[in-house]
């Protein structure tokens, strides 16, 4: 099993992107651990250092789209939110189609301990009017929903992982990815495990152990938090009648937030979410803590059982 | 480097006022310190050597001769506060901590570890004797302000130190901040800035040129003393100074080195948050003997 970070995913985009001449790169001291330097040492005229001033970043990005240019620009997932704000009113408003990356998402981030740690980005990004939020679950996946980007007019967040995790998709498969479409990794008829980002390999090793108990479960990779992909749930409804939602973030707002709010609304079915239960992190080895927070593959499979049992 | 100011030389002779350290007792703990930090990062096989090397004489001094804390009780709310806004250095608070006796040996060795008194980011939720809970960098100052101007309030004579990054100051927030500061006329603020002119990526010169750091708080309305922050009289002095600025708050930009007392981390980029593997481990024990 090949393991990569998905933020190298995102490196590996720009640097692919980089043909395009209006493709502009924006830092804000943390291009080493984004990789945005990737593009940076081959396009230093194209990379605008802002330094570490994450506000400033948002609104000199916006002033770029607005001039022809297509900025990308990151920092960690958690000091986008100190620059919340400006998204909101200087980006997600007038709709301008910056691209944010916000890397070092969730708990698997690890021993930088708490302060490091988002667990409500996907929440608050998608509470913005025209914002595309995405969660890609590998290197391939991030690579090419991230080119995808290039051609979107909206703004959009996107969240990468800081720690190796395993490849999902080969480059064949990872290229029929679409922005705003789940990906069915695995058919199965008793229940639907919908994750995003460093879950779901932990979904699929779920699965996997499922089956051996007899239980068939659907794995879809949802690496596109908003738009949400309403009609997938809506079928995986009739199908499976029952759901379990897993990520790297607080249970409240994000994917099983979005996902709860389709169902309610128009399948109603049993859903169990898998995340972090309203509390902080904590310093400790990414995949240890999961375990710690009974966000691990195990936590993943009781979830689905529970579920079934509330069919 | 020259300090600007003063010329008054103490010398490990000229032994102190009662109960604070000796210059050479001062050096000692600093290069204890020093050795605990590396051990620090080297067992958790991460975290930030650069920025706590830089920042440990400043904390030393500033502990050893001046900070009013209690290890048997690290919440007195008359205690004077020790703000280190740039929370990745916590190596250097929890070792320093650890000199004062408020952590043990035991303790730092969780450093990192799930669980661990020691976090990455230094935080007043799980160590003792820490007084703000860092890690997102700017936010530092307008906490120490807050609890100034609670002494203020309070007429207690209790002061608030904060410590700073140079890149640290490219966040709008320090100088909201320093102006509020400069506004309120708290003269029970006192601030250092390591000036290491590294930051996360590369140097600050060609991440975000800082141009003159000292020029910019005066412009601000604040006290102002520049010095070299590995000089331990110089620091030493330096506090002095701060502590008879009472009418508005004090800044002291001190000159340093990133990564300062292990040759291959100084002024090296690559050790702002790099641990050092085993061999290079053996290396910086034996130069820091
Ligand atoms: C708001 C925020 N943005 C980015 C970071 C990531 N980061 C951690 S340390 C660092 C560089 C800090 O440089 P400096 O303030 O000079 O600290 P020092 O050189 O003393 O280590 C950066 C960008 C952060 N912790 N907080
Ligand atoms: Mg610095």
């Amino acid at each position: 099993m090949t393991l990569v970070a998905s933020r190298d995913g995102y490196g590996s985009a720009l640097v692919k992107l980089a043909s395009d001449p209006e493709i502009i790169v924006v830092e804000a001291d943390l291009g080493k651990s984004t990789k945005s330097q990737n593009f940076r040492k081959l396009h230093p005229e194209r990379t605008i250092s802002l330094g570490i001033a994450e506000q400033n970043m948002m609104l000199v990005s916006a002033g770029l789209a607005t001039s022809g240019y297509k900025p990308f620009a990151s920092t960690f997932a958690i000091f986008t939110e100190r620059a919340f704000e400006q998204v909101r009113n200087g980006i997600a408003r007038p709709n301008i189609p910056v691209h944010i990356c916000g890397s070092h998402g969730g708990i698997h981030t690890g021993t930088d301990g708490s302060s490091a740690q988002s667990i409500e980005d996907l929440a608050i990004y998608r509470s913005l009017p025209n914002m595309v939020v995405m969660h890609p679950s590998d290197f391939n996946s991030t690579e090419q929903l991230t080119i995808q980007l290039a051609k979107t007019n909206s703004p959009s967040y996107t969240r990468t992982a800081r720690n190796k995790t395993p490849v999902i998709y080969d480059e064949d498969a990872a290229s029929k990815l679409q922005i705003g479409k789940g990906a069915i990794l695995v058919q199965g008829g008793d229940v639907a495990i919908i994750a995003c980002g460093v879950m779901v390999s932990k979904a699929l090793e779920a699965a996997e152990l499922l089956s051996e108990n007899g239980i068939s479960a659907t794995v879809v990779d949802m690496h596109t938090i908003k738009p949400l992909d309403r009609n997938l749930i809506s079928s995986l409804s009739e199908q499976c009648g029952c759901f379990v939602t897993a990520e790297d973030h607080s249970v409240i707002g994000g994917l099983g937030g979005a996902v709860a709010e389709h169902l309610v609304e128009n399948c109603p079915a049993p859903l169990e979410r898998v995340g972090v239960s309203d509390h902080f992190g904590q310093s400790g080895d990414g995949d240890e803590l999961l375990e710690e927070f009974s966000m691990g593959m195990s936590h993943i499979v009781a979830a689905a059982q529970r579920v079934i049992n509330r069919k | 480097m020259q300090p600007r100011w003063g010329t008054t030389v103490m010398s490990s002779e000229n032994e102190s006022k009662e109960g604070i350290s000796s210059i050479g007792e001062l050096l000692e703990t600093a290069k204890k310190c020093r050795r605990n930090i590396v051990e620090m990062v080297h067992r958790a096989n991460a975290g930030h050597p650069g920025g706590s090397l830089s920042a440990i004489d400043i904390l030393v001094a500033l502990y050893k001769t001046r900070m009013n804390v209690d290890p048997y009780n690290p919440d007195d709310p008359e205690r004077d506060r020790f703000i280190m806004s740039k929370g990745h250095a916590s190596p250097a608070v929890y070792a320093i901590l650890h000199e004062m006796g408020f952590l043990t040996a035991e303790d730092l060795t969780t450093y990192r570890v799930m669980g661990g008194v020691c976090q990455g980011h230094v935080d007043m939720k799980w160590t003792p004797g820490v007084d703000f809970s860092a890690g997102s960098l700017g936010m530092g100052l307008s906490f120490g302000l807050g609890t100034a101007l609670a002494a203020t309030l309070d007429g207690s004579p209790r002061t608030s130190y904060v410590m700073l990054g140079d890149g640290e100051l490219q966040e709008g927030q320090v100088w909201e901040a320093a102006m509020a500061a400069v506004h309120h006329e708290v003269g029970n603020l006192k601030v250092f800035v390591d000036r290491n002119r590294i930051q996360n990526d590369d140097f600050c010169e060609n991440q975000m040129r800082m141009f003159d750091v000292a020029a910019k708080w005066t412009g601000f309305g604040w006290a102002v003393h520049e010095c070299d922050g590995h000089d331990m009289n110089a620091i030493v002095e330096s506090i002095e100074w701060m502590d008879s600025i009472t009418d508005r708050p004090a800044v002291v930009v001190a000159h340093t080195i990133k990564g300062k007392g292990v040759s291959f981390m100084e002024d090296n980029p690559s050790f702002h948050g790099a641990a050092p593997n085993d061999e290079q481990l053996l290396i910086a024990m034996e130069e820091l003997e």
